[in-house]
């Protein structure tokens, strides 16, 4: 789906657990989520902890699709 | 007598199904699960000694210290070749054997087998590491894969001579290796034989494969975020809690999109994840951690993107062909054209 999307000519950031797979599968931009069931936020947190990390990678991933990369990049997050 | 060592999932360890896919590493003396038919096939002279089991979710949320970890249970047992799944098309199994399975074979040097369907991505991960086998889709052909791993092991360990990936029956390493033509016939013999065929438009088959890679161009990065309509899309199976498009749980070839204009975040009750590949309690309790809509918002309120797309789009990317998921998408592409969308996050599960 995300190649299709991307072939389209859409800017388009996969985030996910499985890194490697994306990247395998041909994601150009990607940036890592915590977990396959809960993606964007650790239920065994705080709802304020799971927001700011939900904030903060959801950003990263916005400002990814401003970016101007040459090849395939998985960006880096901070929480 | 011959040793041998299997790695196999929570649910063929038979600890658990997805609620159990968090767990950590063990390794059992004897059989567990599949290792029983696997002992089966190999025979009297080979000897599984143990199993290894680990949680697929716990392996590929925590590679490297699940590696490690395994690495070390394995560090004084004595074995002369490993095995892995089979696999079939389950894909955070595949890619937890291969993981593994590249790992054993670089740390201790023993063949490394396993088994998967073509539509399994840990086969494009890790077919150049490690031998793996052309297997069925699902734990049905259980029987079927076992056997075919044993017999490549039994030869292995035999001594005797091996075949071409094509003809053993794995996808092909990529390893070139240097075979004697009974009866000879030269390089230059067989390349005229190949153009010859070629000339005559006959089918010839290539010595030198080429893997394709279907990459796609880098599009053209969003200028001005301030004023782009950006929309959510996601494998994760979150649907309104009455499945309106009746999208299956797995194996899908259904897509919906949601209309969310209006809303600040998806509520628990009203939305859900129909996905049968993960344990499904966290995304019901809050749909935002797999459609982040309630952050999305925040975004759009401090006017760093445009919008939010009036729509999210959603299927279940569990078991789904890799041809099914390309169509979905062009679907897709279809509907984020007509409603000029800028811009994606696909959130994947």
């Amino acid at each position: 789906m995300v190649k299709e999307i991307e072939r389209a000519g859409i800017p388009i950031v996969q985030m996910a657990n499985l890194i490697p797979v994306a990247k395998t599968v041909g994601s150009n931009k990607m940036v890592p989520t915590i977990s396959i069931p809960y993606p964007l936020g650790d239920p065994s947190t705080s709802k304020e902890e799971q927001w700011k990390l939900r904030y903060h990678r959801v950003g990263v991933a916005l400002d990814a699709l401003t970016m101007d990369v040459k090849e395939q990049t998985v960006f880096k997050v901070k929480i | 007598m011959k040793k041998a060592i299997l790695y196999i999932n929570q649910f063929f360890g038979q600890i658990g199904g997805e609620e159990k896919a968090d767990i950590a590493p063990e390794i059992r003396e004897g059989l567990v699960g599949p290792a029983m038919e696997l002992q089966k096939r190999l025979g009297e002279d080979v000897e599984v000694t143990h199993t290894v089991i680990c949680g697929d979710n716990y392996m590929g949320s925590n590679t490297d210290g699940a590696i490690e970890t395994i690495l070390g249970y394995l560090e004084d047992k004595d074995f002369d070749i490993f095995f892995a799944g089979p696999a079939f098309r389950a894909g955070r199994y595949g890619s937890a054997c291969g993981h593994i399975g590249k790992a054993v074979k670089e740390k201790f040097d023993v063949p490394v087998i396993s088994s998967m369907n073509e539509e399994n991505p840990g086969v494009e991960m890790f077919h150049e590491h490690i031998y793996i086998f052309k297997g069925g889709a699902s734990a049905a052909a259980m029987r079927k894969d076992i056997k075919k791993m044993a017999n490549f092991g039994k030869k292995i360990l035999n001594g005797e001579v091996l075949l071409s990936a094509e003809e053993e029956g794995y996808y092909g390493r990529g390893i070139r290796r240097q075979v004697w033509l009974e009866p000879p016939v030269t390089a230059a013999d067989r390349v005229i034989d190949m153009l010859l065929k070629k000339v005559r438009g006959e089918k010839f088959q290539t010595e030198l494969p080429i893997p394709e890679q279907d990459m796609v161009p880098i599009a053209e990065p969003i200028k001005d975020l301030s004023k782009a309509n950006i929309a959510i899309v996601t494998s994760g199976g979150i649907v309104p809690v009455d499945n309106p498009d009746r999208i299956q749980s797995a194996s899908a070839t259904r897509w919906g999109k949601y209309n969310i204009s209006g809303l600040d975040r998806l509520e628990s009750g009203v939305y859900k994840t129909i996905h049968a590949g993960f344990d499904p309690a966290a995304a019901n309790a809050d749909p935002n951690v797999i459609v982040p809509l309630d952050v999305m918002r925040a975004y759009e309120k401090e006017g760093k993107i445009g919008k939010v797309h009036d729509y999210f789009y959603s299927t279940v990317g569990t078991g789904t062909t890799q041809g099914e998921a390309a169509r979905m998408g062009k679907e897709i592409v279809e509907h984020l054209k007509e409603t000029n969308v800028d811009g994606v996050i696909l959130v994947s599960t």
